[in-house]
């Protein structure tokens, strides 16, 4: 069973690289089979992985359920004080997570401490400052701000608002006190409230101490992708303040208004909630590439490899929110987590169109207890081509923009600066290239890359409701194929507007959209066709040959 | 015609337009709705002044709190600071005073401190007296002006008269900065093309 491979120990390569051994990847087939083994499927990396494997979806949901949540704290103590930084990021994030329940077993205590600062009103006057953001607060009385389909609450353990979607944190301070008390009523029976299912509404929590998460959302997703959605607000959190430094202030002083420290960062957090509603990488786990002649591509990675130093551990050059190139530091890998949260950061700030960044920021899937400094930079005014240098010197800032004068020159040299402003020109590729006329649109995942491929979302998709649409049904295949009592191998929905089909393996998913007319033995013979017409185009729409420094 | 590099921040409470002031200055282009700087942005201009030519290198840090702590990275070694408040916001000009305290205290001996007034094309909701901000201003001997990012008042001003208090003398003083790493490094001549 598909299924039973997710939950094995041994499935996790301990190096954190999927690649297949040597002679492997020489066998790749034509077309893949679903005993296709991982590392040989269409976009799998031929020289190495550039992430470190993840299992996406039950990566970020485990430790709710996972084995290291119910590993007893004497193991826990026993695990070695010091690791190699391979291990140490493979093993990443059952460590986090190791942790985050050691937070969890001292619940009581603490919050019988929390309690006491609970629906105390804030003193600080609103730091949303409307001009900054960009946007006026909404009254949270009217029924314009009941009626958003998701909200989302970030409260300290005293029940302080932290964050929330929609509205000023103030006028919400009760709110969120309901929602702590909720919450810390059930943990004093030392049992823990997942979510509130009422009147089409989902409430859904997420506790990760010292914040807790709340969703209030109407839309169809599931109880376990909102939480992973929210999962994704919490790094989103870690990677402005660090886990460290967050446990440090809350240690310190557990009513702290933690909107003091996240100032000015409200839009990133907005961004990261209106990207996930639109974008299928955050439920993919995986991330997009631009689609460019393998030959273009291999000269940017070389041109961003040979423009190396020291302290460099990534060099990212992207486009939108998709990856043209990556090169890392050999034995370090990014998680694609890490890499989403550097993308929303990105989008979401017109700040760094003009001259050149330099900010802390913090990689949580990577190391959630420091700080790296990233290099932003655009590479040229009207382009939309942006360039992320991640350095572990916070002091090396000139020698780090001399790598991105160095990659510039490089670029210059091998003449491929046309082809890449070519390539910019159409991101995204149709459908119709693929040749099947009843396919409106697919997401088909390689699982040891951790790359997807996806078409432009094209007519009857049009409209953004019409866009979120597709990307619920995504969504819903995605929650059935992946649910942790009932998984799914593969799965054929015939809907009113469009059929879908998804097909899960060990080394690949694959979602399809088709027109509502056809039938399920077309549809089986197209997923062949398209199978075929992916790994024709491999070198185009995956990076196989991933470079370190 | 010699080049002298001078190694500038901005500093200043979230949203009172360092960046807008910087954006004004090496671009002469100015964004209504400009986000928020994240960590720091670096940007640099060479003017004339007199018969040396000074390549201003800009430190446009981020006002925010959680930014607060890598200000000293930026000020150390700093030939000029460029302290900006928003006219319309008394709080902002507390912040200000702070900042001076902490420059005195942790910043370079010699650092040429500018106090820019900003948005004075909002005079009709002004919260800060012109005469209040130049009276402390003098009183620690910081040059003073207000500004207007938006309809480009006293921008250049400010910048001809940092180049205009800069002691003369040949050493470079932003090279001169207790061990302080953020400078450019010999090598580089030119800055690339954004």
């Amino acid at each position: 069973m598909a299924a039973d491979v997710h939950k094995k120990k041994s499935w996790e390569v301990p190096n954190g690289s999927l690649a297949p051994g040597d002679g492997q990847h020489t066998e790749r087939s034509e077309s893949p089979t679903p005993g296709l083994a991982q590392g040989t499927e269409p976009g799998a990396g031929q020289e190495g992985a550039m992430f470190v494997h993840t299992r996406s979806y039950e990566d970020l949901t485990s430790p709710e359920d996972g084995a290291a949540a119910a590993r007893s704290p004497e193991e826990r103590r026993g695990e070695p004080a010091e690791q190699s930084s391979m291990e140490q990021i493979s093993k990443d994030f059952s460590e986090l997570s190791t942790q985050l329940t050691g937070m969890a077993l001292d619940l009581d205590e603490e919050m019988r401490a929390g309690k006491e600062g609970k629906l105390e009103p804030s003193p600080q006057t609103a730091r949303r400052d409307s001009v900054l953001s960009g946007k006026e607060e909404e009254d949270v009385t009217m029924d314009a701000w009941r009626s958003h389909r998701k909200h989302v609450f970030v409260l300290s353990e005293a029940g302080k608002p932290v964050y929330s979607r929609y509205g000023s944190e103030e006028a919400l301070s009760s709110t969120m006190g309901v929602m702590m008390a909720l919450v810390s009523f059930l943990e004093a029976e030392k049992n823990a409230i997942r979510s509130i299912h009422a009147d089409g509404y989902k409430v859904v929590f997420v506790r990760r101490s010292p914040l807790v998460l709340v969703a209030v959302a109407r839309t169809r997703q599931s109880e376990q992708e909102i939480a992973h959605e929210l999962l994704y607000i919490y790094y989103q959190i870690l990677s402005l303040l660090t886990w460290t430094q967050l446990n440090h202030i809350f240690q310190q002083k557990q009513n702290y208004d933690l909107r003091r420290l996240l100032a000015g960062s409200e839009r990133i957090t907005d961004n990261l909630l209106d990207l996930m509603a639109h974008d299928p990488s955050f439920l993919m786990g995986a991330v997009r590439c631009l689609p460019l002649a393998a030959s273009v591509r291999d000269a940017v990675s070389s041109s961003l490899q040979q423009a190396k130093a020291k302290s460099l551990v990534f060099s990212i050059l992207l486009s939108g929110n998709q990856l043209v190139s990556l090169v890392r530091k050999k034995d370090q890998f990014l998680h694609p987590i890490d890499l989403h949260l550097l993308f929303n950061l990105i989008s979401s700030s017109s700040s760094f169109r003009e001259g050149e960044a330099w900010t802390p920021i913090c990689l949580p899937k990577f190391n959630s207890s420091g700080f790296f400094h990233a290099h932003i930079s655009y590479l040229e005014q009207e382009m939309d081509l942006c360039l992320l240098l991640v350095s572990t010197d916070r002091e090396d800032f000139f020698t780090v923009s001399d790598c991105k004068r160095r990659f510039q020159e490089r670029l210059r040299r091998r003449g491929v600066q046309h082809a890449l402003h070519e390539a910019l020109r159409t991101p995204f590729y149709s459908v119709a290239q693929v040749g099947i006329p009843d396919l409106r649109h697919f997401i088909y995942k390689s699982k040891s890359s951790g790359l997807f491929t996806s078409p432009e979302i094209e007519a009857p998709y049009v409209q953004e409701e019409e866009k979120e649409r597709l990307l619920g049904l995504y969504q819903y295949l995605h929650s059935r194929a992946h649910n942790s009592s009932r998984p799914l191998k593969n799965i054929y929905f015939t809907g009113p507007r469009e059929n879908l089909l998804a097909w899960v393996t060990n080394a690949f998913e694959l979602y399809v959209c088709y027109s509502p007319l056809g039938t399920k033995a077309g549809a089986i013979n197209a997923v062949n066709k398209l199978m075929k017409w992916i790994r024709k185009e491999e070198d185009r729409l995956f990076i196989l040959t991933p470079q370190t420094y | 015609m010699a080049l002298r590099e001078l190694k500038v921040c901005l500093l200043g409470d979230t949203g009172v337009g360092k960046s807008s002031i910087v954006w004004r200055f090496v671009e002469d282009s100015f964004d209504p709705n400009i986000n928020p700087t994240i960590g720091a942005s670096f940007m640099t201009k060479t003017v004339q002044y007199q018969n040396e030519l000074h390549k201003f290198l800009i430190w446009d840090t981020a006002g925010q709190e959680r930014f607060r702590a890598l200000a000293p990275m930026y000020y150390r070694g700093s030939a000029a600071a460029i302290i900006v408040y928003d006219i319309t916001k008394e709080e902002t000009f507390s912040t200000l005073k702070n900042w001076v305290k902490e420059l005195r205290q942790h910043g370079p001996p010699n650092i040429v401190v500018a106090i820019a007034g900003n948005k004075c094309d909002l005079n009709d909701v002004r919260e800060v007296m012109e005469k209040d901000a130049k009276d402390y201003a003098d009183s620690i001997h910081a040059i003073f002006v207000e500004t207007s990012a938006k309809n480009a008042i006293n921008i250049n001003e400010l910048f001809i008269e940092i180049s205009r208090r800069i002691p003369s003398t040949d050493t470079n003083p932003a090279s001169s900065g207790k061990g302080f790493k953020l400078r450019r490094q010999p090598s580089v001549t030119k800055r690339s093309c954004c």
